[in-house]
């Protein structure tokens, strides 16, 4: 066991645990987070996708000891009120169908859309692809895309 | 001296020079690398090369030296899933960086990501390309400055012995081979292969 000091959604967080504990499960176990959703547990589906430093990566295989001292931010941090584009573009386009990949999937869009204000399809495609959805929601995350980075382009 | 008694120096100091040349030659793989390799050092220079070509086309290697902007996986050099792309510098596309699942030691599951520091394919402005290459090919591609990131022979022999990146193939983590001949085994020949010339094979 050891102490890991993370910043997570903005606020600090110090967690009493196994270095090697997949980051995923201290955020949802530790700090009840749930959020973040287990998939495939080996970074296969993108269901985990959180931000650290602002780079999405998979929470599932990644340890928390080798975070530590990082600002995570997990989809209950996007924004305090449901203001990111991504939210309302989300909400707008009603992405889901059962939901469970979603916060994955908008992770990584908000992570594209942070690194690429005007996505192309392509581009969204190639960010995307490591986010699978069983429900086939893929037509309607590019439309949500698309509006999103509309919507933050709009806001400025 | 006598007359009788000068053909016998010059025997002798002709005998002398040659044996001292000889030496030369045979003491000089140096002087190999420099083009003046014998036809014996050449023939052990490609077969160094041969056994260091066993290392570089193992998947473990070949996998991300390779043409075009996707890099493969699995012993059958598949490609990569989740239509992964080299992009810009290498570490992938915005929102898939390779590191979003490659973290910085191996996974201990089977069929989950291996890992270490940066992971990452070669840059689109030095690729590295093996894949579809000859041996031959790959022992030109290897030697050649603009095809090699500029090494000189000591840099490539530096990079084949310590680079983490290279050890990585000899501890790939669960479920994946590791190349035919040892680390130590691999930088002697490839040592041998500098040492006597690095000539390439037909």
């Amino acid at each position: 066991m050891a102490t890991i000091r993370l910043i997570v959604n903005n606020k600090p967080k110090e967690l009493n645990i196994d270095p090697a504990t997949p980051l995923l499960w201290a955020l949802r176990e530790q700090l009840g987070l749930t959020g973040t959703k287990f998939g495939c547990g080996m970074a296969l589906c993108g269901a985990c996708t959180v931000h650290v430093d602002g780079n999405a990566i998979r929470s599932c295989v990644t340890p928390v000891g080798a975070v530590a001292g990082t600002r995570i931010t997990t989809i209950e941090g996007l924004s305090a009120d449901r203001s990111h584009p991504v939210q309302q573009a989300w909400l707008e386009v009603q992405v889901p169908q059962c939901g469970y990949c979603q916060p994955g999937q908008m992770m990584s869009a908000a992570a594209l859309l942070a690194a690429n204000a005007n996505p192309s399809d392509a581009d969204i495609d190639d960010a995307m692809a490591g986010n699978l959805c069983r429900c086939g929601t893929y037509a309607r995350i590019r439309k949500a895309i698309h509006m999103a980075a509309e919507l933050a382009r709009s806001a400025k | 001296m006598t007359s009788r008694t000068q053909p016998r120096v010059l025997l002798f100091a002709c005998a002398a020079m040659l044996t001292l040349l000889a030496g030369i030659v045979q003491l000089s793989p140096r002087a190999s690398a420099r083009g003046q390799a014998s036809p014996g050092d050449n023939e052990k220079s490609m077969r160094a090369f041969r056994a260091v070509a066993s290392v570089l086309t193992s998947p473990r290697c070949l996998n991300c030296h390779v043409p075009g902007d996707s890099p493969l996986q699995g012993d059958d050099n598949h490609p990569h899933a989740m239509n992964v792309k080299r992009g810009l510098d290498g570490r992938g596309t915005p929102a898939m960086r390779c590191t979003n699942c490659h973290q910085a030691t191996n996974s201990s599951q089977l069929h989950a990501p291996p890992g270490r520091p940066d992971w990452r394919l070669p840059p689109p402005s030095m690729p590295l390309v093996w894949k579809g290459l000859s041996i031959a090919g790959i022992c030109r591609a290897l030697k050649d400055p603009a095809t090699n990131a500029g090494m000189t022979t000591s840099k490539l022999i530096e990079h084949v012995s310590e680079d983490p990146f290279v050890n990585w193939a000899w501890n790939p983590g669960p479920g994946r081979t590791v190349p035919p001949l040892s680390h130590d085994e691999f930088v002697s020949r490839f040592k041998e292969w500098i040492e006597t010339g690095a000539a390439c094979p037909e």
